[in-house]
């Protein structure tokens, strides 16, 4: 499948990868409201410990972790790959966030809810990748 | 075409369909279980105590699963006895079920202790959504509760308990609470925050009595002579393997039913997953129950490929708990006391709701606590199954934004992008 | 010490706008922007900015706006703003203004002076995009004429030619040395230039290992320092330059600052981590046409003569007169580099008051060269400021042969012409050796945008070649008559042996 890679080589810390994958799971898609009302956590998130620093989101492995901790059901993975995630469902155990071996999953403390990537279904590309500056995100596929 | 049956209906029950499911379309599955439900997420019975979620919601799949994974399920109905010879299980309604392979995911069932007065009603245990269902309806007449326990499932009753109202006083052997899983530390830290939210907890005593009159309870006696005035008791000290079906029988019962690396019992065909097998812990090599959620999954998850003839093995099982009490998050994963001097022990803490621990040996993580800034905790969960030298940056794992910037960088691409 | 020096730039934050991302924050090298602990605003701190626009351009919300800070108010003609900052500066500290990139002076820009001509009517122009077009140019000693024979029926080159550099357009980019600039951007350069089948050049910084692999479309540098001179360097390259001057700093040597000096540059370089490279103002070998003729064989016996070798000078008053003894002594490749020619660093008074318009001295070259019949000996190479496919026909039709690119090639990647190169601190990944900037530089992203620059201004060039009718590149060059003056007096016009427009 289809996965986000980050090339450390390249990733300026900019951290527009955040910034639009929040505005992409808004409800407004306005980037301003995205941030300064709906206050939108991003699905994703950038290490950084200078120089380095790169975007880690969910990989959507081949043997979930988290969907195997999931307490709720929650937490599913498809035949198509990625590991979906039904909002509804989630309690705000954060079993997931114990599981998760790349720490990809967040917590909306205020909404016990937790927030994954979930490779912008409806889009293409997913937002991170598109609106990165220096392409240091790809979407591509490699090996599984 | 295969027959496969499961005896129980929860997260194992659950692993091992799904995984039958990816490899055979054609063979049959009977579910069979005690329990009426559709399959629920057992520890969502916690929230459906404190009202925070319904008994629809707590559906640990959907409606149409076992239609659309081709299960027969027979719900509500025990087993009654297994012929391993004839291969064939005996239901008390008379019927039976026929398999050629088989699975026990019986899973666990409320350890009582000997105490005096359990004859008294509105004593209850905390395992199953009936019990919950109990529990909420007492609610309405009972003041005081007294909660025998402090585990995860008693602290989780208690605050479920104290969120609907009514006073809760917690019991606990240990000199501290969440014995099993925290060290002296981190059980502080969440005493004090019951304790903040008015949840009394006693520690290194115990019930002995429970007192009542006309089979109503009145207190409880301690071991100490100390009594707590309360009209409801809750055992919650634990979980005991169910293995009453295999009593007597060919297959092998340690504390629970004995598994190897692939499930499989000590006879053919048969596996077993969940709380009621005893296996091998990925960390301690030895073989243990373990009973937590994820745990079953992985391990029905294992047993119903090797029912399938692909068998892929268990990895080992992992102690891993998430718990939040009162707002206090807090994970523990792996060894997190050890009294060994084989493992070094780093910790960080800020007052009383900052706390980080982390356990190596031979340079390996092989455990953590964290309360407070869980955040990303699951990185450390991942070098503890994977057994990473983690010597060069053992100190960096104290730091709550540890992450993978700061392994080395060819074991971060490795671990990041091996996908 | 209170300074008396107001910011020159003014940042506008719109906090409607601003979602505190910290782009801004994370991307400013000059530590212009930091974040408000108290309430998470941003706040910004004028006096450290130097406009390179960079978090201008990457705020996600155009929330930033810079503008000029217009605070002199009675600066006058001859006490402007500028003049009086830089003597504020100065009786600050005591030191000598720096700065970076070409000349910003004033100074005519003769190729806004200059219009091309068309064909109408009496001859016909060409559609570049029905009809071959050549732009292909060649870079080399031209011989005195060719001997032609025949053999078995087919006529066969008997003269031998010269090694010559292959163009499959007039451009190549300028020497910038790794050193003033980052790897990656050298990388670029590296990669475009093979793409487009042109050349870059090294600059006098010496040439890394992994980028030997772009040798054929690579020229090396000789400069006064020897930086990452040895065998394997001349030999990995196509062709040899003998860098004399530079336009931005005539008479001036270098100086990179032993903390640009990592672990790469130093292995480049040859020189220990950490010390002072010092490009000496002067060879030392070189005091005369005759010792430059030493220099010029010794590369050639070093590469066998199958390489060009080219000799760069600044454009000085005696520009003509020089040029005529390089190639008397040997060179087979002129490069000539004009005031407006950009650096890493250079004193800010010599950059701006020292050289000629690159414009009077190609003209002056070519012409001096022809006189004295040797213009086919040696290709012209012109640099300086060039900014768009019409300068470059123009210097053709002056008679340059190609043009180097190195600030519009700089442009290109990102460069937003800040002028501060020289501090290391360059926020677009270019002009740097910090590990945290320079990743900033995309080598695929950069070698893309060069290569489409190079395809565009091609592209134009063809346009203009054949609206005058002409199908090759060759036929322009030194063909004068193809140009007209505009506004310009009658000296400047003799120099550059134009005609004034409308002048038949």
């Amino acid at each position: 499948m289809k996965r986000i890679y980050a090339i450390e080589s390249v990733c300026m810390n900019c951290q527009l990868c955040a910034v639009f994958c929040a505005t992409g799971h808004s409800r407004s898609k306005d980037i301003i409201k995205a941030h300064n009302r709906e206050k939108v956590l991003p699905r994703l998130f950038v290490e950084e410990k200078r120089p380095v620093s790169f975007a880690v989101q969910c990989r959507h492995c081949d043997e979930p972790f988290c969907v195997q901790s999931c307490i709720t059901g929650a937490l599913t993975k498809s035949l198509e790959g990625p590991v979906v995630y039904a909002e509804e469902k989630c309690v705000g155990c954060w079993t997931c966030v114990a599981a998760c071996p790349y720490g990809a999953i967040r917590r909306d403390v205020d909404r016990k809810k937790i927030a994954k990537c979930d490779l912008c279904a409806e889009l293409t590309e997913p937002a991170c990748v598109a609106n990165c500056p220096n392409q240091a995100l790809v979407y591509e596929e490699r090996g599984s | 075409m295969t027959k496969y049956a499961i005896i129980g209906n929860s997260v194992a029950a659950v692993g091992a369909i799904e995984a039958i499911r990816s490899v055979d379309a054609e063979g049959s599955i009977t579910v069979v279980a005690n329990e009426p439900y559709h399959v629920y997420s057992r520890p969502l019975i916690s929230e459906y105590l404190a009202g925070e979620t319904t008994v629809e919601r707590m559906a640990y799949r959907p409606a149409d699963f076992y239609e659309k994974n081709g299960v027969e399920a027979i719900l509500g109905v025990a087993a009654a006895g297994i012929d391993f010879d004839k291969k064939s299980i005996a239901l008390e309604d008379g019927q039976s079920v026929e398999y050629d392979k088989l699975l026990l995911a019986t899973g666990g069932k409320p350890f009582v202790p000997p105490i005096v007065g359990l004859d008294h009603q509105d004593i209850f245990t905390f395992t199953g959504l009936a019990d919950a269902m109990k529990l909420d309806e007492a609610i309405d007449r009972v003041k005081d509760f007294v909660v025998i326990g402090g585990g995860l499932i008693g602290l989780k009753c208690a605050e479920s308990l104290h969120k609907r109202g009514v006073k809760v006083t917690v019991v606990e052997l240990a000199d501290r609470v969440m014995a099993a899983v925290l060290d002296v530390d981190a059980g502080r830290i969440v005493e004090k925050s019951l304790a903040r939210k008015g949840i009394d907890v006693v520690t290194g005593d115990t019930v002995e009595e429970i007192l009542g009159e006309g089979g109503s309870i009145t207190g409880v006696r301690l071991k100490s002579e100390k009594e707590l005035p309360c009209q409801a008791v809750v055992i919650a000290i634990g979980v005991a393997p169910n293995v009453e079906l295999v009593k007597d029988s060919p297959v092998k019962v340690g504390r629970g039913i004995l598994v190897d690396d692939m499930m499989g019992t000590s006879v053919p065909d048969v596996y077993a997953a969940g709380d009621v097998a005893e296996g091998r812990d990925v960390l301690m090599g030895v073989t243990r129950i373990l009973p937590i959620w994820p745990n079953a999954y992985m391990q029905g998850r294992a047993a119903g490929m090797a029912m399938t003839g692909s068998p892929r093995g268990f990895a080992g099982g992992l102690s891993m708990n998430s718990i939040e009490l009162f707002g206090t998050p807090l994970i523990n994963v792996g060894i997190t006391d050890p009294r060994d001097e084989s493992f070094e022990i780093l910790t960080r803490s800020e007052g009383d709701h900052l706390y980080r621990k982390v356990v190596l040996r031979d340079g390996r993580l092989v455990g953590a606590i964290v309360v407070g800034e869980i955040d990303r905790a699951g990185i450390l969960t991942g070098l503890i199954r994977d057994g990473v030298d983690v010597s060069d940056f053992k100190e960096e794992l104290l730091r709550s934004d540890f992450g993978h910037i700061d392994l080395p960088a060819d074991v971060r691409e490795r671990r990041l992008f091996a996908l | 010490m209170y300074t008396l020096l107001q910011p020159d730039f003014r940042i506008k934050r719109d906090e409607e706008r601003c979602i505190r991302c910290g782009v801004c924050v994370r991307q400013c090298a000059f530590d212009v922007h930091s974040v408000d602990t108290d309430d998470g605003s941003i706040r910004s701190d004028e006096s450290k900015c130097v406009a390179c626009q960079r978090c201008e351009t990457l705020c996600p919300t155009r929330a930033l706006t810079l503008e000029e800070n217009y605070h002199v108010a009675n600066e006058n003609y001859n006490w402007t703003g500028g003049v009086l900052k830089n003597i504020w500066k100065q009786a600050e500290t005591g030191g000598v203004l720096l700065t970076g990139m070409g000349n910003p002076r004033p100074y005519r820009i003769y190729w806004d002076h200059l219009v091309l001509n068309a064909s109408q009517v009496t001859n016909p122009s060409i559609d570049p995009l029905r009809e071959p077009m050549e732009l292909r140019t060649y870079l080399g000693s031209k011989p005195d004429s060719v001997e032609v024979v025949k053999e078995n029926g087919s006529l066969k080159l008997k003269t031998k030619l010269a090694p010559q550099l292959r163009l499959d357009a007039p451009f190549l980019f300028s020497a910038m040395s790794l050193g003033a600039i980052g790897y990656n951007v050298q990388e670029a350069m590296a990669r475009a230039a093979t793409e487009m089948g042109i050349y870059w050049n090294t600059g006098e910084g010496g040439l890394h290992k992994d980028l030997y692999k772009y040798g054929k479309n690579t020229i090396v540098q000789v400069a006064s320092g020897r930086f990452g001179v040895y065998k394997d360097y001349l030999d990995a390259a196509a062709a040899v330059e003998i860098k004399i001057g530079q336009g931005a700093k005539p008479g001036i040597g270098g100086h990179l600052p032993g903390e640009k000096v990592g672990d790469l540059v130093s292995m480049t370089r040859m020189i220990p981590a950490g010390t002072d490279a010092l490009s000496p103002a002067p060879h030392h070998d070189i005091y005369s046409i005759e010792d430059l003729s030493q220099l010029i064989y010794s590369l050639k016996e070093a590469t066998e003569y199958t390489k060009p070798v080219s000799v760069k000078i600044a454009a000085v008053h005696n520009v003509a007169a020089i040029a005529s003894g390089i190639v008397r002594a040997g060179a087979d490749i002129v490069a000539i580099d004009g005031i407006r020619g950009g650096t890493g660093a250079a004193p800010t008074m010599i950059r701006d008051n020292v050289g000629i318009p690159i414009e009077l001295a190609i003209a002056a070259v070519d012409q001096r060269l022809r006189d004295e019949g040797i213009r086919n000996r040696a290709s012209i190479l012109a640099a300086g400021g060039f900014r768009s496919s019409a300068d470059i026909i123009k210097a053709i039709a002056l008679g340059a042969d190609a043009v180097y690119l190195g600030t519009a090639a700089l442009v290109a990647m990102g460069c937003h012409v800040c002028q501060k190169c020289y501090t290391g601190k360059c926020n677009w990944g270019i002009a740097t050796q910090d590990p945290y900037l320079e990743r900033r530089l995309n080598p695929d992203i950069a070698a893309e945008r060069l290569s489409n620059l190079i395809h565009a201004w091609s592209h134009e060039i063809m346009e203009m070649l054949g609206g005058m009718g002409i199908n090759a590149i060759e036929s322009l060059r030194g063909n004068r008559l193809h140009l007209r003056g505009v506004g310009l007096s009658k000296t400047e016009l003799d120099i550059l042996g134009v005609r004034h427009a409308g002048a038949s």
